[in-house]
């Protein structure tokens, strides 16, 4: 018989600590839809993800209801469009008016894959898929955009840096009315990985099977609650009951993975053991942070309690699944998560203090709010950073910033339900404009002399 | 497949009577059994073998459910496997 205690915890962690399956996503690889007669590639792409995703959400919705987790987002990602886009003439948007029809019928939260990696250069297709993105994203609501613009084997190509400031203030002056809403849609990556289950980064790379189920797992309600009981304890014992916590989560992903591709007849890919927020009450990872004992989150301390963490999610995470992938560790999104944005507005965090923490967090500077005038050499600078650090560590980066379209430091973006609120940040006033404008690419590190 | 039927809440008379006998309604055999009662909090966890079930699962969990929201108890019908994988190495 199984032990009840285990029983009860498991269902206080559901009911009480936010514990859930994050997203299961679906990938699915569109090479065999790459045609020169763009409205014959978009009927391709059209047939084959409604052939493969026609259940995706009813199975979800089976694996809810018998194990009783809940399971947050049902999602897809496919091969970057870009790919497609360089075979076929004409605007790219029509890729993403088929994505966001196929979201629509099959039901499911966001498709991610209106992507291009250029961290080398621009092929085909790429610059066509990238000068169109603002328009794409104001034009959906569904679809996602990730640029990979560096890697650690590449280097930085700045020309797609310097592109991307523009893209992401374009994108975000088409949907000004609507908070802007286009920029969140967008993740500029350095080190970008095929296998990401997590919005709005996801899709799917050619390494990958035709088809595949990844699945992301969230629980940082979970974490604080353990460590919560531990107000003594070394941090040794804190590192512990982490990845204690973490195994068990990253168990329920495996679980969920394993069932949905025996349903589905897709295998199973990988497990994201990520601690992924939401702005709810107790589902914050500056929380935890906060609960191993800063005063609050962004407070000096904060970039080796963050490293603590991630690793001991990693390492209780990756014995519970036979394999794990994506962005694995813990996010920190500013607008999406309770304690981040209090810190914020408490004047705690900056965000020269957020880029510190991306170094050893799972991805990048996420979800973070700009003023409305900051111009596209600054958030290319920022990109630039970002990449700087994700390739001297071999880690990957990510960068998703709004420009508040309107709005001044101090005010506040709404965007409501997962997304959460997020408010306008302080941003350092000299300009990079000269760097940006320079133009070229930034050689790849050495990966010896490691000082 | 086994299922798990975990009864939270203020202990009164007949919880165990309604909860199994909405088990045998739908044939759903019961395993085993442990409840503890801690000062004035219940918690009971069943093991139920569900696979003569004469209704869909679904339809026994949500009939337990709102048996258990009549009683001002919380019931919660889960896969055994869920806390075989959390739980088990």
């Amino acid at each position: 018989m199984l032990n009840s205690n285990d029983i009860l915890e498991t269902i206080k962690m559901i009911q009480e600590e936010n514990l859930d399956i994050r997203t299961i996503t679906m990938g699915i690889s569109l090479l065999d839809c790459i045609d020169s007669d763009i409205d014959k590639s978009c009927t391709k792409v059209y047939d084959k993800m409604m052939r493969l995703a026609c259940n995706h959400v009813k199975t979800g919705e089976e694996i809810e209801a018998r194990y009783g987790i809940p399971i947050i987002n049902k999602r897809l990602s496919v091969t970057p469009i870009a790919m497609l886009a360089a075979a076929a003439k004409g605007s790219p948007v029509k890729f993403a008016k088929t994505l966001e029809k196929v979201a629509n019928e099959t039901g499911v939260n966001y498709v991610g894959g209106y992507s291009a990696l250029v961290h080398k250069g621009f092929s085909a297709g790429d610059l066509e898929l990238i000068n169109s993105i603002p328009e794409a994203l104001a034009e959906t609501t569904k679809v996602c955009s990730s640029v990979n613009i560096g890697s650690t084997r590449a280097g930085i190509n700045m020309d797609a840096v310097a592109l991307m400031g523009k893209i992401i203030r374009e994108a975000a002056e088409k949907t000004a009315d609507n908070f802007c809403f286009g920029a969140a849609k967008i993740v500029v990556f350095c080190n970008a990985v095929e296998d990401n289950p997590f919005m709005a980064g996801a899709f799917h790379g050619v390494g990958e099977p035709d088809c595949v189920i990844n699945v992301g797992v969230s629980g940082p309600g979970v974490v604080r609650s353990a460590v919560s009981k531990m107000p003594d304890a070394s941090i040794n014992e804190i590192a512990d009951v982490i990845k204690k916590t973490a195994f068990k989560i990253t168990r329920m992903g495996q679980l969920v993975g394993n069932e949905a591709s025996k349903i589905l007849g897709v295998p199973f890919g990988i497990v994201d053991l990520s601690l992924a927020p939401t702005p709810a009450v107790g589902d914050s990872v500056a929380h935890i942070l906060e609960e191993i004992g800063l005063e609050k989150c962004g407070a000096y301390g904060t970039t080796a309690t963050l490293a603590l963490l991630n690793d001991a999610v990693k390492k209780g995470g990756v014995m519970a699944s036979s394999r794990v992938g994506g962005l694995s560790g813990a996010f920190i999104p500013v607008s999406e998560d309770a304690g981040m944005i209090d810190a914020v507005n408490c004047g705690a965090l900056c965000l020269e203090k957020l880029e510190a923490m991306t170094a050893v967090c799972s991805v990048g500077l996420d979800m973070f709010v700009v003023p409305g005038d900051t111009s596209a050499d600054v958030l290319s600078a920022i990109i630039a950073d970002e990449a700087a650090i994700g390739m001297v560590n071999s880690k990957t980066t990510a960068v998703r910033v709004i420009p508040a379209i309107g709005k001044k430091e101090g005010e506040v973006l709404e965007f409501g339900g997962l997304f959460g609120s997020g408010p306008v940040m302080s941003i350092n006033k000299f300009s990079p404009a000269k760097f940006i404008s320079r133009g070229g690419h930034i050689p790849a590190p050495l990966q010896s002399l490691k000082n | 497949m086994r299922a798990v039927v975990a009864v939270i809440g203020k202990d009164t008379v007949g919880i165990l009577a309604k909860v199994s006998t909405i088990c045998a309604d739908f044939n759903a055999n019961v395993m085993d059994v442990t409840q503890t009662i801690m000062q004035d909090l219940f918690a009971m966890t069943m093991l139920v073998d569900i696979t003569n079930c004469t209704e869909q699962y679904s339809v026994l969990a949500e009939k337990l459910k709102k048996c258990g929201e009549e009683m001002g108890l919380q019931i919660h019908v889960m896969h055994e496997d869920i806390f075989n994988s959390m739980h088990r190495i």
